[in-house]
């Protein structure tokens, strides 16, 4: 089959946006990402379509764009999803674009320092699960690209800090855990409007709800989530 | 200052190892750490901790690990990472690594390739992610301390070097295009090689294999480039070939081949100690002779316990049950050999120093720890202990800190044609497959020697990979992963490293001796 690809594309952020199309022979179950190293390989191999990749199977986040206005991993996007055949990518829209579909997301980074997302003292055994589920984040921004609160440069450091706030607040010990608290409650948990619009946005599967449930009653009620290891 | 280039696993070990001593580094990545094929390490890492009560030992983990690699590792560098195991593992835990827990607190083991004893810690078959997550936020901290400077988008141009050997890096800004200089020794933690065989290994694409071929150009030494690990348990998925964790195998899963409905249960048949947990080069050699006889293999899950689905394999499951799509609860997945690791790579000492004064080399890109063939379990060891001990190696010597933009042109700043990648990439898949021969490997490195490069790096690219061909022809035996159908047994006098050198633009193959064991 063939299908109409459509890419937002400038040399820099201080360009004009040029919509580019690509005509691309392939099959129903190809992903986005494919079509992508198709079209960098066979049609655009003197100017390629700038776009960051690496994983491949919805492990690293690398490939994060709007696909059809939504945000989403080029590599989990199938083309049977768009079955009028037309396919619109374009950069995530919250972060500053760098080249065509490249997007700098140092902000979701720099959140993390500000955060103080680390640990001073040795970890705790969670008893949630939420260190595993948490640990899972893969920093790729499409829980912010939803986000109505969330602005890049912000105070307000929406899910992607969420994330890692969580893992360590349910290890903390008792030195981190007032620490994490605050930072907590001030670039978390009075910025977030409950809309949940990251629910189901999470291409790692995060249940972000329960995430937002077990850190608030940690951080905000001080419930215990950690308790301190046995001996051995 | 230490300049680290590679910020997965090794790169991030030894940046926290360089940063609890107070010693400054700038760690050097195309892309976040987040993005590193690390993350993509499923079924754990090997310590002797015996929390099983089976006894277990480091001496038997280093037996298993030198028999494991067909005695082709330094004995003296495996004896210090299976001593070193239960230290590095017990400090990941300290970090908030989420390993499966006993009941008693312990951490629990499972089953793994080539191990007589449970030694595999493992986070469900996402060990590799947890790992980065926790080691990302403990580097973090020293980013605050400016102990650690991040240069995330930033990829390697060339080596600098000088009458000493290596003094730096030339990095080129993915974002800007600018090149900056970096003065100081170098640890590379580049990954392993799979880029140059593109679309077919479980690997990243980010890890295109370009910076190891640059160093070879610039006159690194490498060796053991002919022994590729193919994981014999991969299903194709859009682009790539995606792993299946030997954790599956490790938790019961059986492997069988099927012709007109008749199944052959091949390894429990022919292998009646370790059956399905032979070590990889044996199962995929197994697997690539039932194919020859018209057999697929499929890996038969279906009678694993509700308990090691919901609590060690779900994250398995949910992926085989997204790509493929079936449930492997309920049905046998057909399974493939995919290229997963490379023993290979920068030919280092214990003390993971190379030819170069100045650099030392850690992580899948150096050839130390898994000799003929890795074990599961002891790639991410390998990770972490080697980036520990080449940042103590590197610790010792550290003077410049220079760093300026360099101005000039680099022929090396530019990035390989992706048609030539994917043509010498069907040129090694042809000579470097599971089973060789003289004849597929000289064909192989004729079409390789006749490709037309555009530009420096193509040309450094077409070097290395007729290295790899050139070592595989070189070795006339058959040891771990390296399978000579024309020489089908092994031959003590190869009992020895393949090193490759350029020499006046030529490679020159050498056959350097393994060190003695020195007393326990």
């Amino acid at each position: 089959m063939i299908v109409k690809v459509e890419i937002q594309r400038r040399n820099s952020a201080s360009e004009k946006t040029r919509t580019q199309t690509f005509s691309v022979e392939t099959d129903a179950a190809a992903t986005v990402a494919l079509l992508l190293e198709c079209i960098n390989e066979e049609q655009a191999a003197d100017d390629p379509i700038s776009w960051e990749c690496s994983c491949k199977q919805k492990k690293c986040g690398a490939c994060a764009m709007l696909i059809n206005g939504r945000p989403r991993l080029a590599c989990d996007a199938r083309v049977h999803d768009y079955p009028k055949g037309v396919i619109k990518l374009a950069p995530l829209g919250k972060f500053p674009v760098v080249r065509d579909l490249t997007v700098d997301r140092s902000a979701m980074f720099d959140a993390l320092a500000k955060l103080g997302a680390w640990l001073t003292e040795s970890a705790g055994a969670d008893e949630t699960g939420t260190a595993y589920d948490a640990s899972r984040c893969l920093q790729c921004g499409c829980c912010l690209e939803v986000c109505p609160n969330f602005y890049a440069g912000g105070e307000f450091f929406g899910a992607a800090a969420l994330a890692p706030a969580s893992r360590l607040i349910s290890e903390a010990g008792t030195g981190d855990a007032q620490r994490l608290r605050e930072a907590y409650n001030a670039h978390f948990y009075r910025g977030c409007g409950k809309s949940l619009s990251c629910k189901n946005i999470c291409p790692a599967g995060i249940d972000t709800e329960r995430l937002l449930v077990n850190s608030n009653a940690a951080a905000v009620w001080k419930r215990k989530m950690r308790k301190a290891r046995g001996k051995k | 200052m230490i300049n680290i280039v590679g910020a997965g696993l090794a790169g991030l070990s030894a940046a926290l190892t360089l940063a609890e001593r107070g010693i400054k580094c700038r760690l050097i990545s195309a892309q976040p750490s987040e993005r590193a094929q690390s993350v993509l390490a499923e079924g754990g890492i090997n310590a002797a901790l015996d929390t099983m009560g089976e006894g277990d030992t480091a001496e038997l983990h280093f037996e298993e690990t030198m028999k494991g690699g067909a005695f082709l590792a330094d004995p003296n560098a495996v004896q210090s990472l299976t001593s070193g195991a239960p230290g590095v593992v017990m400090k990941l835990a300290s970090l908030g690594v989420p390993f499966s827990r006993n009941g008693d607190g312990s951490l629990m083991l499972r089953s793994f390739g080539g191990q007589k004893k449970k030694r595999t810690a493992f986070a469900q078959s996402s060990t590799g992610k947890m790992i980065m997550t926790a080691l990302i936020d403990e580097v973090r901290k020293y980013e605050e301390k400016r102990l650690v400077a991040r240069f995330p988008h930033h990829t390697f141009v060339r080596l600098l070097t000088g009458n000493c050997g290596c003094t730096g890096v030339r990095i080129k800004d993915e974002f800007t295009g600018r090149l900056y200089d970096c003065g100081g020794s170098v640890i590379a933690a580049l990954g392993g090689l799979n880029g140059f065989f593109p679309s077919v290994t479980t690997g990243t694409v980010t890890n295109s294999g370009s910076p190891a071929a640059v160093m070879f150009a610039q006159g690194v030494k490498f060796a053991n480039l002919e022994m590729i690990q193919y994981h014999p348990t991969s299903i194709a998925i859009p682009g790539k070939r995606c792993l299946v964790s030997e954790a599956a195998r490790g938790e019961g899963g059986r492997l069988f081949s099927e012709l007109d409905g008749s199944r052959s249960y091949f390894m429990e048949e022919r292998y009646p100690t370790l059956k399905n947990l032979m070590p990889r080069d044996v199962i995929s050699r197994e697997m690539f002779f039932e194919k020859r006889a018209g057999r697929e293999t499929y890996l038969d899950m279906t009678g694993l316990s509700g308990e090691v689905w919901e609590n060690r394999l779900s994250d398995l499951r949910s992926e085989i049950m997204s790509y493929l799509p079936i449930d492997p609860k309920n049905v046998p997945v057909q399974v493939a050999p995919a290229i997963h690791y490379f023993m290979g790579g920068i030919y280092v000492n214990e003390r993971h120093g190379t030819c170069m004064s100045g650099l030392y080399a850690a992580g899948e890109c150096a050839c130390i720890y898994h000799g003929a063939n890795r074990l599961g379990g002891n790639s991410m060891l390998g990770a972490v202990f080697g980036g520990m001990k080449a940042a103590e190696s590197a610790a010792v010597q550290q003077t410049d800190d220079a760093f300026e933009e360099y101005t000039g042109s680099d022929e090396f700043a530019c990035c390989a044609a992706p048609g030539l990648v994917r043509r010498t990439g069907e040129l090694l898949l042809g000579g470097l497959g599971i089973v060789r021969n003289a004849e597929t490997v000289e064909a192989a490195l004729a079409g390789t020697e006749r490709l037309d490069c555009g530009n420096a790096v193509d040309e450094a690219r077409k070097k290395l990979a007729s290295a790899m061909l050139a070592s595989a022809l070189a070795r006339k035996e058959s040891r771990g992963a390296h399978y000579r159908e024309d020489f089908p047994e092994p031959d003590d006098e190869y009992r020895k490293t393949t090193v490759c050198a350029l020499s006046g633009g030529k490679t020159e193959i050498t056959f350097e001796e393994i060190p003695e064991r020195r007393q326990k």
